[in-house]
């Protein structure tokens, strides 16, 4: 399960962030985790519970904006349809990932002084 | 105090930073790449389920590439050193990184592995990584090339289960495919479902008991090592200043 260890980097971006900003508590932080990144939400969510204890993160939320797989033709930009081939049927040039392959850190809120 | 009424409560402020959650790791990942670039070694990071046969197949390897070219290998294991004493005794100096319970090498593991004598000096490096077939798929370790193993005994539909490793794979090894007389698996099953997640297919099936298919995937790495490394055999270690 490497969605702790992930977790672990996304919090010690989270305090360096709020450490700058001085902020008392931080209220919120919004991820985006793509369809295919190789990250599973649920256990984003479990690994997050348990590495907030005691940390400025303590009593905020996460919101995981899941985001959908978006394969699209590299050549002709045509959008593939799920479970097709990754190659296009009209140009033959190879199909790139447009979306979902995201493990971003979006937002965070604090609430400073 | 708070800009609007000036009550002196908290307030909040929403801040943007829109940055990959493993940023830190894909640094560490670059500075790895520009050191194989710099140091003309060709880097493969060698992933697939446990017992797939990634070390079946770089043992074959070894014996081609003995006395032509130096190859070394780091290996990632939860437990044990096993992998890297089979590679060491078919003549592959290895290094193991015993992960204790990460299911995947990051990075600076790798990039501690590389300070080790074993691996230096070398022009073809694997990164045989922790046998599982998600995570490792989700850490850039700084390799010129993704390769898979998929053995004919994991099943047709595995690249349709675990998508997100084939989607990162520049090149699969379906391996024991001695085995495939006393299973009701067909190739062009597999060459199917791969077709469906991966968008530049490059498939190779080999057995490394038979050494049935290997001279494809000999000839795969000689094309790479030559592009990766020019006719120079010659380069000095992993040694450099960090800031």
């Amino acid at each position: 399960m490497h969605e702790y260890s992930l977790m672990t980097a996304l919090m010690e971006r989270v305090e360096q962030e709020a450490a700058a900003h001085g902020a008392l508590a931080v209220h919120r932080v919004r991820v985006r985790i793509g369809e295919l990144s190789g990250v599973e939400p649920e256990l984003l969510d479990s690994a997050f519970a348990i590495v907030r204890a005691g940390t400025i993160c303590e009593r905020a939320a996460l919101d995981i904006e899941r985001v959908a797989a978006r394969w699209e033709c590299s050549g002709c930009r045509r959008p593939l349809d799920a479970g097709e081939r990754l190659q296009c049927s009209a140009c033959g040039a190879p199909a790139a990932l447009a979306a979902g392959g995201e493990i971003l850190l979006g937002q965070i809120e604090l609430e400073v002084p | 105090m708070c800009e609007t009424c000036g009550c002196g409560d908290p307030h909040l402020v929403s801040v943007d930073i829109q940055e990959r959650i493993l940023s830190v790791n894909d640094r560490a990942a670059g500075h790895n790449r520009e050191h194989f670039a710099a140091h003309g070694v060709l880097a493969l990071n060698l992933m697939g389920s446990p017992g797939s046969g990634k070390t079946a197949v770089l043992e074959a390897t070894a014996r081609a590439f003995a006395g032509r070219c130096r190859v070394a290998a780091i290996t990632g294991d939860l437990e044990t050193e096993r992998d890297a004493e089979r590679l060491r005794a078919a003549g592959i100096p290895a290094r193991a990184i015993t992960t204790g319970s990460a299911c995947h090498l990051d990075a600076s593991m790798v990039h501690h592995a590389l300070h080790h004598e074993s691996v230096r000096g070398a022009r073809l490096l694997f990164i045989e990584n922790v046998g599982n077939l998600v995570c490792p798929a989700v850490y850039d370790l700084g390799q010129a090339f993704n390769v898979v193993a998929l053995a004919v005994t994991e099943g047709e539909d595995k690249p349709l289960k675990y998508p997100v490793m084939f989607r990162k794979a520049d090149l699969v090894l379906v391996t024991k495919t001695d085995l495939l007389p006393h299973l009701d698996v067909e190739p062009g099953t597999i060459d199917e479902a791969l077709r469906r997640v991966m968008p530049e297919p490059a498939v190779y099936y080999v057995s490394a008991r038979t050494g049935d298919g290997l001279e494809r995937w000999f000839g795969w790495l000689d094309q790479q090592l030559q592009a990766a490394t020019g006719p120079d055999a010659s380069h000095p270690g992993h040694e450099h200043s960090h800031d």
